[in-house]
């Protein structure tokens, strides 16, 4: 039997239903995915907006303008020979708190950051002729009237404010503290730049390790490796390597860089060694992906005017392969930037109050501070840490740009 | 039948193969193949897709090792030198024996530095005014001089798909080959940038020894003297060109040339 083949109708009911339903599937998908992006969109937001409006405030800082009287003052200097001895015997503590005192009231010592002495000092220092005038200096307040002045603190601290309000001294500066100290007790006086360096000596450190071992070992596996059993099993091994979870790799750190090799505690030797072990399976897998994405008929043209394989390698595949390998470089090292667990095993997270001089000094990194930080009792560290987390933003941010910038520049166009 | 029914007698050959076999694992993919070209003459290599003549093309300057599976059996000379010896070092052989490949494949850099890296690396140049000339020699050779003397530092891969492998030639002619080999040069080119190959393949035919595979029996029939005509890893026939188009002596050769697989 035959079936007779009718002309298709293309403008029957069932075949504009079928096209009704192909456009109702297309918009629903397009809507689908634009809700995606406003959701994501939603919450980078609410992060920026709360991250900012918590962690602004942290730059800034209460100050309290004292006019200084100096010829009247107790303090005993000569402006002609000031060095820092001659200031360290002028017992300026003493003198702060009594000159406050005098224009202040009796509650001076509370008002002022038991650090304002160090302000008068630097002015000294920064010009000496002061000490035969009267000057007006803005010294740090202290961390209850800061809190109170930026939003609320305790009741006695509020009703100072209100009062120095009134006398007009009470003005907000920016916060170089905060920027130029380390950890501290008083949160008035805490500052990131310990951190931030620590940060920048570990991550070269990681840097200087993973990035040589990564791209040799990448151009090692693609280049020249056989084909063979146990290059597969590392292969699998380096993929797996990148997945195991970084407080393994804390682990790791601490029982062979520490226990066995016997490295310096909390320094950025060790948690730069630790990290870079965690990065170099990224960089090993984004450098193989790259370096495969190099057409062969570039190793072929190379070979084929007898080129080395090495000159093939270093001047051909190697620098064609570069942008992706910087790629996956850069982001394997943001990656080790916002780690925090494997530092906290290498002793990472000791209270340290002084910037590391080098790479074996003990040291702490940003997202280990603002870990410490967020888990401070005092009031005034919950500004601080939200400061230190804009910081630490930052720094991605700067690093992701960087990333763009150079994969942009080394790109080849075809 | 013997070798001498199939194969011709060249006085002075510049490459010999003798009983050439070529495995990929297991698999043969050239059994037994004999073959000797001279200078004087274009060598075109035809057959039918996968008859192994890329393949024996590619052991001729030993772009074979690259691939991990390939064995090559039997013995080639170039001017009497075993090319498989382990005194042959690889990267003076690819020098002298140089390649054009089926894709134009320009390195992504300008077209001066495409025809200056040969030379480059094999220290022929002096001084850049040495590379200067040596890069304006190889382009005039190659029939690109006076198309792109005013942009040497443009980017090779911006030219067109025919520019390209002239510019392929050129580079392959910076180092001063012997012999140079092209695996199917036109088969990505449309029919006017072909027929400006052609040209330079006749320009280039005398000064070296040129060996041409391609799977355009016209285009062999113009190009070439001498034609190896290819089958299932055989050389069925190899002759004077004219001879192989007119009058073969083979039935598969025939078979081939009139169209009946191919």
């Amino acid at each position: 039997m035959t079936v007779e083949r009718l002309p298709t109708d293309w403008k029957s009911e069932a075949m504009r239903k079928r096209i009704a339903g192909r456009y109702a599937k297309e918009r629903r998908f397009r809507l689908i995915g634009l809700g995606a992006v406003v959701l994501s969109a939603a919450f980078l937001a609410f992060l920026l907006f709360t991250m900012m409006g918590n962690g602004l405030r942290g730059f800034t800082r209460t100050e309290i303008a004292l006019t200084v009287d100096f010829p009247a003052s107790p303090v005993l200097l000569d402006p002609a020979a000031i060095t820092d001895e001659s200031l360290n015997q002028a017992n300026l503590p003493m003198v702060t708190s009594t000159v406050a005192k005098q224009a202040l009231g009796p509650d001076a010592d509370s008002l002022l950051s038991s650090t304002a002495w160090i302000t008068i000092r630097d002015a000294i220092k920064a010009d000496p002729s002061i000490l035969s005038r009267t000057e007006t200096i803005a010294l740090p307040a202290s961390t209850g009237i800061d809190l109170a002045a930026k939003s609320e603190g305790p009741p006695e601290a509020e009703a100072a404010v209100a009062r120095l309000e009134k006398a007009g001294v009470l003005t907000t500066g920016f916060n170089w503290n905060f920027l130029s100290a380390s950890d501290g007790t008083d949160p008035a006086q805490v500052g990131i730049w310990g951190a931030f360096k620590g940060t920048l000596l570990t991550m070269l450190v990681t840097l200087l390790l993973s990035f040589p071992v990564g791209v040799a070992t990448a151009l090692y596996l693609e280049e020249y490796a056989p084909k063979a059993w146990w290059t597969d099993i590392i292969e699998v091994s380096i993929n797996n390597l990148a997945a195991v979870p970084s407080i393994i790799f804390g682990l790791l750190g601490l029982s062979i860089f520490l226990n066995l090799l016997h490295l310096p505690r909390s320094a950025a030797l060790v948690g730069g060694m630790t990290l870079a072990l965690m990065t170099m399976p990224v960089i090993v897998i984004a450098g193989r992906n790259a370096i495969k994405s190099v057409p062969p008929s570039i190793r072929d043209a190379a070979l084929g005017i007898g080129a080395s394989p090495v000159q093939v390698v270093f001047q051909h595949v190697l620098p064609l392969a570069l942008p992706g390998i910087l790629t996956g470089t850069i982001i394997g090292m943001a990656r080790a930037l916002g780690e925090t667990a494997p530092l906290l095993m290498i002793g990472m997270r000791a209270f340290i109050a002084t910037p590391p001089g080098g790479i074996s000094d003990p040291a702490t990194v940003l997202p280990v501070q603002i870990f410490l930080w967020s888990d401070e009792v005092s009031k005034g560290f919950v500004e601080k840490t939200s400061a230190a987390i804009i910081v630490l933003l930052a720094f991605l941010l700067a690093m992701n740009g960087l990333a763009i910038y150079l994969r942009n520049k080394f790109e080849t166009r075809w | 039948m013997t070798q001498d029914q199939i194969n011709l007698a060249i006085a002075n050959p510049k490459m010999s193969a003798r009983d050439v076999n070529v495995f990929y694992g297991e698999k043969q993919a050239i059994k037994r193949v004999s073959i000797d070209v001279d200078m004087d003459n274009v060598t075109a290599f035809i057959g039918p897709s996968g008859c192994g003549k890329s393949t024996f093309l590619r052991t001729l300057n030993r772009m074979n090792d690259t691939v991990a599976s390939a064995r090559v059996e039997g013995e080639i000379t170039l001017d009497g030198e075993d090319i498989y010896a382990s005194s042959m070092d690889v990267v003076q052989l690819r020098a002298r024996v140089g390649m054009v490949f089926q894709k134009p494949n320009p390195f992504p850099k300008s077209i001066y530095e495409n025809i200056a890296y040969g030379p480059r690396i094999h220290g022929l140049a002096a001084s850049k005014a040495d590379m200067d000339v040596v890069v304006e020699k190889s382009l005039r050779r190659a029939g690109l001089w006076e198309e792109v003397k005013d942009r040497l530092h443009d980017s090779g891969t911006a030219l067109s798909g025919g520019q390209q492998q002239r510019l392929c030639i050129g580079r392959a002619i910076a180092v001063e080959p012997e012999v140079i080999l092209m695996d199917e040069p036109c088969s990505a080119l449309d029919p006017i940038a072909t027929a400006k190959i052609e040209e330079l393949i006749h320009e280039l035919r005398g000064r070296y020894a040129i060996v041409i595979v391609t799977h355009n029996m016209q285009q062999a029939a113009r190009v070439s003297q001498r034609t190896a005509f290819f089958h299932l890893g055989e050389l069925v026939e190899y002759g004077v060109t004219s001879d192989i188009f007119t009058n073969p002596r083979q039935e598969r050769t025939k078979d081939y040339i009139t169209g009946r697989y191919g």
